[in-house]
């Protein structure tokens, strides 16, 4: 849902990081108001993840130039859990396996985090039963998984779906969806999706990184970006992403080419 | 009428209070016999003699030992050499048992069965048994070292506490015990040496369940001789809780025998000592029974954490799985090794050991070591040891979630113990091993 007059949630001014000393994102461009929904698509390696460490904060990924302000504050100082605090949110496209710390217990002592910067009381291990039990009904997963490892030998699939878990029970501003469709079945992908659009509000915002129009059918992005070389190329509605799925992505190499050509001033 | 408990089985030492004179490292031991106050010439048992005579010639191991080659015993020859006077550590407060085990207090004193039912099945050996028992084992091994005895220029633990312990609890096991049972030793914030001297009987299909606890917050040395047998077709499920502090040692030589048939399994959780060494060693005299060992180590500040086993398979189809794990951190030195002898006479022993430490500090130091022996061909021995820190990307994947860097360490770190500390028996819950693991100065109920 776009109102040019929702508040500004997040933005993403000329950012440039590199991993290892290699430059990674060279100039991303983005603004999100509350209530949107942005998809971000582009070729495999194009920066896609690299920009969702980014904004989370993960500390092998060095900001060498811009800026990021998270609700007018620079997200960049924060360390990635005081992000996580305030909202921001990363649903990784590799979910890390955790062995021997259960799942339970970290998704509480996660939610108490956030419930705190949020103003709520913290929840005891009853009462936060209570409401995992409700938030898994959202992605239909099996209690089960609430007694083992955090991850630990669980499928790509239901990776995804303790990511969505965690999502609900965080209650972020800015979600960031890093491929959260990719490995999912049919019913899971429907299920995942439903998930999303029922969190999604007027007062916060969505950030989708997806390779397929099939997600985008369930879920409208308000906006699609392509992502290619590490800055966004082009930036549409959601008729580009079927354009996308038409065309692919070969006429990206002739903007870059073009682009090589005359760099654009920035700032 | 109960036969009488065989805590009387050697006469108590008179603990005596004179320092060491002078006693340089090499003098430790010695010195510590002169302080007993008994020679090999009293009415001692013979196996005692013997262990006496072994440690006179073997005062202290140093690192011209290849057994204790990277193990500093320093923190040792620092302990008053004298015996911990019964009772010294003052009234201890101890967390009370959980329900349905039988706990037994052993600190040096009189009997320590007295006051204690033991369960049904559970029996103290009477002293005139136990010494035929011991013949008969001598015999068996062709007059050498038998069963129950330290082999001479063997296990230096085994001789430290065979020579100086008062006494000798030995129990036998019959059937299928249901309450666990518990020995603890605490010797609060007393100095000396505490050597504390147990025999296990399990009869042929007999089962028990038992915690081990050692404790000390002073200067003093807690020395542990632990003999067992494990008869054809019994279970032994064996588990070792030992917090400690900054001047305190803690040695316990573990010598298992298992006959065919039986299953042992042993797991620990140590920390907070100056020096701690475990050395559990099992022997399957004919092969064919099934060995599980756990442990769990963790060493900081200046600590030493070392854990020597040794696996011994006399006769074919026998199997042992083996995790080691340990925690260094600070200044602190983990030694591991991890001896599994196959001679030729056991085929088809199928053998997995691992070792999995984790470095919290650049100062602090992991040596790990397995040391496989195989003859025989027809066998499956598997090994494998990795040293790693904390690992980023799980870090960062609960930092994500709200959860400070701190508070992520401490998740991780319990993540790492709780695979072994679920192996532990249910008593060892009171005992919080969780924790003393992760505290660095380990807090004392
Ligand atoms: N930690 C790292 N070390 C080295 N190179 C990295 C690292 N992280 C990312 N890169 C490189 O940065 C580029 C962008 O990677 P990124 O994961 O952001 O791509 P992506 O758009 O998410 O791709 P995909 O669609 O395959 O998920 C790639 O060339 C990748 O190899
Ligand atoms: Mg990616």
């Amino acid at each position: 849902m776009i109102r040019p007059d929702a508040p500004l949630l997040l933005e993403i001014c000329d950012l440039h990081a590199s991993v290892d000393d290699q430059p990674i994102l060279h100039g991303v461009n983005l603004s999100i108001r509350a209530g949107e929904i942005h998809a971000v698509m582009g070729r495999n390696g194009s920066g896609k993840s690299t920009l969702s460490k980014v904004l989370a904060g993960h500390p092998a990924y060095r900001v060498s130039a811009g800026s990021v302000l998270y609700r007018g504050e620079d997200l960049l100082a924060l360390d990635p859990e005081q992000r996580a605090r305030r909202g921001v949110f990363l649903g990784f496209q590799y979910p890390v396996e955790i062995p021997g710390v259960s799942n339970l217990e970290f998704l509480r002592v996660a939610t108490n985090a956030r419930r705190l910067e949020q103003g709520h009381e913290e929840l005891d291990t009853f009462a936060f039963e209570d409401l995992v039990r409700e938030r898994l009904e959202l992605v239909k997963m099996d209690p089960a998984f609430l007694e083992r490892s955090v991850n630990e030998g669980f499928s790509g699939g239901e990776k995804k779906r303790n990511e969505i878990l965690q999502m609900a029970l965080l209650d972020p501003l800015v979600a960031i969806l890093d491929e959260t469709d990719s490995g999912l079945d049919i019913d899971a992908l429907r299920i995942v999706a439903g998930g999303v659009n029922q969190l999604a509000s007027p007062d916060n915002a969505t950030l989708l990184i997806t390779h397929y129009q099939r997600l985008l059918d369930v879920i409208t992005p308000d906006y699609v970006h392509v992502m290619a070389a590490g800055r966004i190329l082009r930036t549409g509605g959601k008729e580009l992403a079927l354009e996308l799925e038409d065309r692919g992505y070969d006429w990206v190499d002739a903007e870059l080419a073009a682009l090589a050509q005359a760099p654009v001033e920035v700032g | 009428m109960a036969a009488p408990s065989l805590s009387s089985a050697v006469p108590a030492a008179v603990p005596t209070a004179r320092p060491a004179a002078g006693a340089g490292s090499s003098r430790w031991g010695t010195a510590l016999l002169e302080a007993v106050g008994l020679g090999p010439e009293a009415a001692l048992e013979p196996a005692r003699q013997r262990a006496w005579r072994g440690l006179a010639e073997r005062p202290l191991p140093s690192r011209h030992d290849e057994a204790w080659r990277f193990t500093d015993t320093t923190a040792m020859a620092a302990i008053a050499p004298q015996l911990l006077a019964a009772g010294a550590a003052g009234p201890l407060a101890l967390p009370p048992a959980a329900a349905g085990v039988v706990r037994i207090v052993l600190d040096g004193g009189e009997d320590p069965l007295a006051g204690v039912s033991l369960p049904a099945g559970i029996e103290a050996i009477p002293a005139e048994e136990l010494e035929a028992l011991r013949l008969q084992e001598a015999a068996a091994a062709g007059g050498g070292a038998g069963w129950g005895e330290p082999e001479a220029g063997g296990s230096w633990i085994g001789l430290l506490a065979a020579a100086v312990a008062p006494r000798l609890l030995a129990l036998r096991v019959r059937g299928a015990v249901a309450p666990g049972l518990e020995l603890v030793s605490d010797s609060g914030a007393a100095a000396g040496v505490l050597p504390l001297r147990v025999l296990l009987l399990l009869e042929p299909g007999a089962e028990l369940e038992l915690l081990q606890v050692h404790r000390a917050a002073g200067a003093s040395l807690t020395a542990v001789l632990l003999e067992a047998r494990i008869g054809a077709g019994a279970k032994l499920r064996h588990g070792l809780v030992a917090q400690g502090a900054a001047a305190s040692v803690l040695l316990a030589d573990l010598a298992v025998r298992q006959e065919p048939g039986s299953e042992y399994s042993f797991s620990s959780a140590v920390a907070g000592w100056a020096l701690s060494r475990l050395q559990p060693r099992v022997l399957q005299g004919a092969g064919a029974a099934t060995t599980r060992l756990r442990a769990l180590q963790r060493c900081d500040q200046r600590q030493i954490a070392d854990h020597h086993s040794q696996v011994r398979f006399d006769g074919p189809e026998g199997e042992l799985d083996q995790l080691h794990k340990a925690i260094a951190a600070g200044a602190g030195r983990s030694v591991f090794n991890g001896a599994v002898e196959v001679p030729r006479a056991a085929q088809r022993t199928n053998a997995v050991q691992l070792s999995r430490s984790l470095l919290l500090s650049d100062r602090a130091r992991i040596d790990t070591k397995p040391q496989l022996e195989i003859v025989a061909d027809d066998v499956k021995c598997a090994h494998g040891a990795t040293v790693t820190r904390l690992q980023q990307e799980e870090l960062f994947y609960l930092q994500s979630r709200g959860i400070d860097a701190a508070a992520a360490g401490t998740l991780l770190l319990r993540g790492f113990c709780a695979e072994v500390l679920r192996e532990l028996p249910a008593a060892a819950a009171v005992w919080q091993p969780l924790a003393m693991l992760l505290a660095e100065e380990a807090p004392r109920p």
